[in-house]
């Protein structure tokens, strides 16, 4: 993907170095990021891979933090933007904690601050090459939201980036529902990962479900799911395809 | 305070530590008609007297809107005044556009507090010759606050500003305590009633003063003259016979000025200098 800047004439007016000055393709990413609101607060699980184009580099990349004291971000996409905006958002949390006036950010601020960045970085055709969910909880209300490259947003009770949305969100849109308990939404969560680990080449077997709740974030301890590839259609893939010679029978 | 060699300058100091370009930038704020806050824990109303500036002409705008969630009442310089309420409106709406969240009044006045600080410390500046009282919301309530020309900011549970203040201080004074617990209507009526003290003995009517509140559930507005007049009614006693026309017009144009205010009020005002309401 290239970007041109015409000039009323015509000419191109952009060089290589100044391309060099701003985000034309992601290098290192991550995949999906699947989150869900439950009775407590909000459940969000990601892998913990880092791909280099289509070799699965890094094993063992955390993509989802907690910010302040009511928020979790979770990014998809290049992890050195991700990581760029973890510096943002420590700038605006520390500010937020020096003021020491009893108001804080809550996760709809934060949300919106993420909105503006990444809208305003889209503008200048330099964009942060992510898609961040920004879930939390503040005075017993729960927020969840997504935010894109371009600076699309939205809130919703279930979100998910990249992969997710075509595999896992049809999954959440059936089976969630109001008062999922802790141990109904991880395993909500957690089919979801599956069907992403067997079908998106970049997913890997190495998870972190992440809790917010009132009373704070807690991140899991990376853990493998149980998968299961002796299904026939896996063994033999191309049984009765269409021009194959393989029959069952 | 008089005329001495240490005052021509804000970027100078006396000897005794003072600068005196600030302490009268504070004068002219004492110089304006008065405007009263009081805040109980979920609302915060503001009121101020209507001065005209003659029969002819209308009442200046002393209370203004900022957000939903905060107002300001002035007194002194009325286009500081306003210059500064462009300033907190502006603040206001980016914080809302940005995080898409009412900004806590409690950072605002500090904002406002650091650019009044700037000009008592450039040679090429003058100090805003206003005094604001800011009343708004945030995460713990409702809060009053108190702009000085100075730079300084306070909290308050009530205040006045401006001319004859002290009379209403004075009534506060004796009732603050009670305010935090206050229904909403009795803190209005407070209100209204700490505008009568700085009148020294004039009639009040609806005309003569304009009250605004906000609250934690009722976004900041201004009360019409009726629902002003309605509160008055409860504690004027009824008039007597030569003002008997008066009570029958109680519901005045917010315009119009009765011819009894400006005797009473003309003597002690002839020192104002224009600008300064």
């Amino acid at each position: 993907m290239t970007f041109t800047i015409q000039i009323e004439n015509g000419t191109e007016v952009r060089n290589a170095e100044a391309d060099s000055q701003r985000t034309l393709y992601p290098y290192v990413t991550g995949t999906s990021v699947v989150a869900i609101k439950y009775k407590d607060g909000i459940l969000m699980a990601s892998d913990m891979g880092g791909s280099y184009g289509s070799t699965l580099r890094y094993k063992n990349v955390e993509r989802m933090k907690a910010i302040g004291k009511h928020s979790l971000l979770g990014a998809s996409g290049e992890i050195s933007d991700f990581q760029e905006i973890l510096r943002y958002l420590d700038e605006l949390t520390l500010n937020d904690n020096m003021w020491d006036d009893g108001n804080s950010l809550g996760p709809k601020e934060v949300h919106n601050y993420l909105t503006r960045v990444m809208y305003n970085r889209r503008n200048k055709f330099n964009p942060l090459w992510n898609t961040l969910v920004l879930g939390g909880v503040k005075n017993g209300e729960k927020y969840l939201g997504m935010v894109s490259m371009i600076g699309v947003s939205f809130e919703d009770n279930h979100v998910a980036t990249g992969f997710g949305n075509h595999l896992a969100r049809p999954i959440l849109r059936d089976e969630w529902r109001e008062d999922l308990s802790f141990e109904e939404g991880v395993k909500l969560l957690e089919k979801c990962m599956r069907v992403l680990l067997y079908r998106d080449r970049s997913a890997i077997n190495k998870l972190q479900i992440a809790k917010m709740t009132e009373e704070g974030v807690t991140v899991s301890e990376p853990y493998s799911l149980k998968t299961f590839w002796e299904f026939k259609a896996f063994t033999n893939p191309t049984v009765g395809a269409e021009g194959s010679w393989l029959y069952d029978n | 305070m008089f005329r001495n060699q240490y005052d021509t300058d804000v970027t100078t100091w006396s000897p005794t530590g003072r600068l005196f370009q600030v302490e009268y930038a504070m004068e002219a704020v004492k110089q304006g008609s008065a405007a009263i806050g009081l805040r109980s824990r979920s609302h915060v109303v503001l009121a101020c007297v209507n001065k005209a500036q003659s029969e002819l002409s209308s009442h200046q705008r002393k209370i203004f809107k900022v957000d939903d969630h905060i107002g300001v009442a002035i007194a002194g310089l009325t286009a500081d005044g306003r210059v500064l309420s462009r300033y907190m409106r502006s603040e206001s709406i980016n914080h809302s556009f940005t995080y898409e969240s009412p900004l806590p009044v409690g950072r605002l006045v500090v904002h406002l507090a650091d650019k009044a600080q700037v000009c008592t410390q450039r040679s090429w500046k003058r100090p805003y010759g206003v005094g604001l009282l800011v009343g708004g919301l945030d995460e713990s309530g409702a809060h009053l606050y108190y702009n000085c020309p100075s730079g300084n900011y306070f909290e308050y549970q009530a205040f006045a500003i401006g001319s004859r203040s002290q009379a209403a201080k004075t009534y506060l004074e004796r009732r603050f305590e009670s305010f935090g617990d206050s229904s909403r209507e009795d803190l209005i009526k407070d209100a209204i009633l700490a505008v009568r003290e700085t009148l020294q003995g004039e009639t009040l009517k609806s005309s003569l003063c304009t009250v605004a509140i906000l609250g934690v559930d009722e976004p900041f507005h201004f009360l019409d003259q009726e629902a002003i007049q309605k509160v008055i009614d409860t504690f004027e006693k009824v008039p007597e016979e030569e003002e008997g026309d008066e009570a029958g017009e109680g519901e005045a144009e917010a315009a119009a000025v009765a011819p009894a205010e400006q005797g009473g009020a003309g003597a002690g005002d002839q020192d104002v200098a224009p600008m300064e309401m």
